[in-house]
């Protein structure tokens, strides 16, 4: 069986090599996330908790080990880590079930 | 409470590791498929190679590796099992090296645990007598340990000494794992306690100052960040304060490269440090002001060469031949543990440089 895989914990670090394809959209898009992830309104460390549970949402492995590292350099506890993840599950779940109510209404309608 | 010991010292443990040259062959490499850029080249491509150092301000002193403590991450390997204690004698050589040399203005006692140095109160009461500054690198628990330590909350005010003290984080969990069960609890009181003494109060002048450092294979974050999620933290659940937080990033050596090794996150850990190499850390390197010294008197650049026993490079050894003006000729010795100092923001026994 092939050791390989789709996804490749090395790949993280050529995340900055999209620029090659398209070097004006990924200078732009880099400029745009480092500005984002300053300490603003909300400090680093909540940004990087934010980022941990979208990072489960849209289900990225490099996004997770990329958060999990940030949110552990600044500061974050286990508990705190998975509670954000509970966060992301919640709402991923929760409008999974808000939808069922398109559902109620159609059988409502049809019975 | 008692504090249930986290690992035994390598030495104990009979591990390669224990032995300084092991260390160096597997820091420097030997067995890594990588091939890490030298610190030396990387110096030399920022025009700082070799390193020299500036004035000799601080006498960082080992008083001995015996610890109450056994921390998984201990760079210098201490325990209960560890019996090497500076002897009053070399302390005297010590106190003359500190009469004579007044440019030396600060003093900064570490170990193992300080304070079980049998001859610890009245080395520090000597340093306090010529006005130097005295810092006391404390583990905390000591002072809840045993009746016979109760004294130092006092004592340390007494004599305006500057407390340093570990506390990798604000819970439970995460210290324990690090430095064993039983020391965050311990730990807690002991603030309790310098604070009582006016430790960490606004306007008291005594300082107590927390050391973070990771509880695994990453670098820390940002200091003053960090720091405010302490105060909060702490604060809120414990009712503590301090001054100042220090984020130190982990060395590779002793307990935390037997962690790396054991772990496989050896190589991946110091990609992490070389990623992050920055050569604006490099004037304010502690090896550039501060002079360490051993249990047994002999000289190093830092407490890290110390444990991997690279002692200075010029005449100057062991206190016994203590020369200032040969120590601040010389150029400090360098090796791949040396990237643990310059990533990030920098590392030193102050936290971070930049």
């Amino acid at each position: 069986m092939s050791d390989k895989t789709y996804f490749d914990p090395k790949d993280l670090k050529k995340f900055g090599d999209i620029t090659e394809f398209q070097e004006k959209m990924g200078q732009k898009f880099f400029t745009w996330y480092n500005e984002v992830f300053k300490e603003g309104a909300l400090t680093v460390r909540e940004k990087n908790l934010i980022a941990l549970a979208v990072a489960h949402v849209v289900q990225c492995p490099y996004c997770i080990d990329a958060y999990t590292t940030a949110s552990m350099q600044s500061g974050c506890d286990e508990e705190q880590m998975m509670e954000a993840v509970h966060v992301g599950a919640a709402i991923k779940g929760g409008a999974t079930l808000a939808f069922s109510v398109q559902m109620m209404n159609h059988v409502k309608k049809m019975s | 409470m008692g504090i249930k010991q986290r690992s035994k010292s390598l030495l104990s443990q009979k591990s390669e590791l224990a032995d300084p040259q092991f260390q160096l062959q597997v820091i420097n490499g030997q067995d890594s498929k990588k091939d890490f850029t030298k610190f030396e080249d990387n110096l030399a491509q920022s025009g700082h190679y070799p390193l020299t150092v500036s004035k000799l301000e601080i006498f960082q002193i080992n008083l001995g590796k015996m610890c109450n403590q056994s921390c998984a991450h201990c760079h210098v390997d201490a325990g209960p099992d560890r019996k090497e204690i500076m002897t009053r004698e070399n302390l005297e050589i010590c106190l003359d090296i500190l009469r004579k040399h007044p440019q030396i203005h600060t003093v900064d006692l570490t170990g193992g645990a300080p304070e079980m140095n049998p001859h610890f109160s009245w080395f520090v009461e000597s340093c306090a007598e010529m006005g130097k500054k005295i810092m006391v690198r404390s583990n905390l628990t000591i002072i809840v340990s045993n009746p016979k330590y109760h004294y130092l909350p006092e004592f340390f005010a007494k004599h305006r000494v500057e407390v340093i003290s570990s506390l990798p984080f604000y819970s439970a969990k995460r210290t324990d794992k690090q430095r064993g069960e039983g020391v965050f609890e311990d730990s807690i009181r002991a603030i309790e306690l310098l604070n009582n003494q006016g430790y960490g109060q606004k306007d008291s002048g005594l300082m107590l100052h927390l050391v973070y450092n990771p509880s695994g294979a990453f670098l820390p974050g940002n200091q003053l960040s960090l720091e405010a999620e302490f105060k909060r933290q702490l604060a809120r659940r414990h009712d503590i304060v301090f001054n100042n937080l220090l984020a130190i990033t982990n060395l590779p050596i002793n307990r935390f490269l037997d962690y790396l090794v054991a772990n496989d996150n050896y190589e991946f850990y110091m990609e992490q440090l070389l990623d992050a190499y920055n050569p604006a850390t490099i004037d304010g390197l502690m090896c550039r002001n501060t002079i360490s010294v051993s249990w047994d008197g002999f000289l190093y650049d830092c407490d890290f060469n110390q444990m991997l026993d690279l002692k200075t490079a010029c005449t100057s050894q062991h206190i016994r031949d203590f020369d200032v003006r040969s120590l601040e000729e010389r150029a400090v010795v360098l090796g791949q543990h040396c990237y643990g100092c310059t990533a990030g923001a920098g590392s030193s026994c102050g936290g971070t440089i930049t």
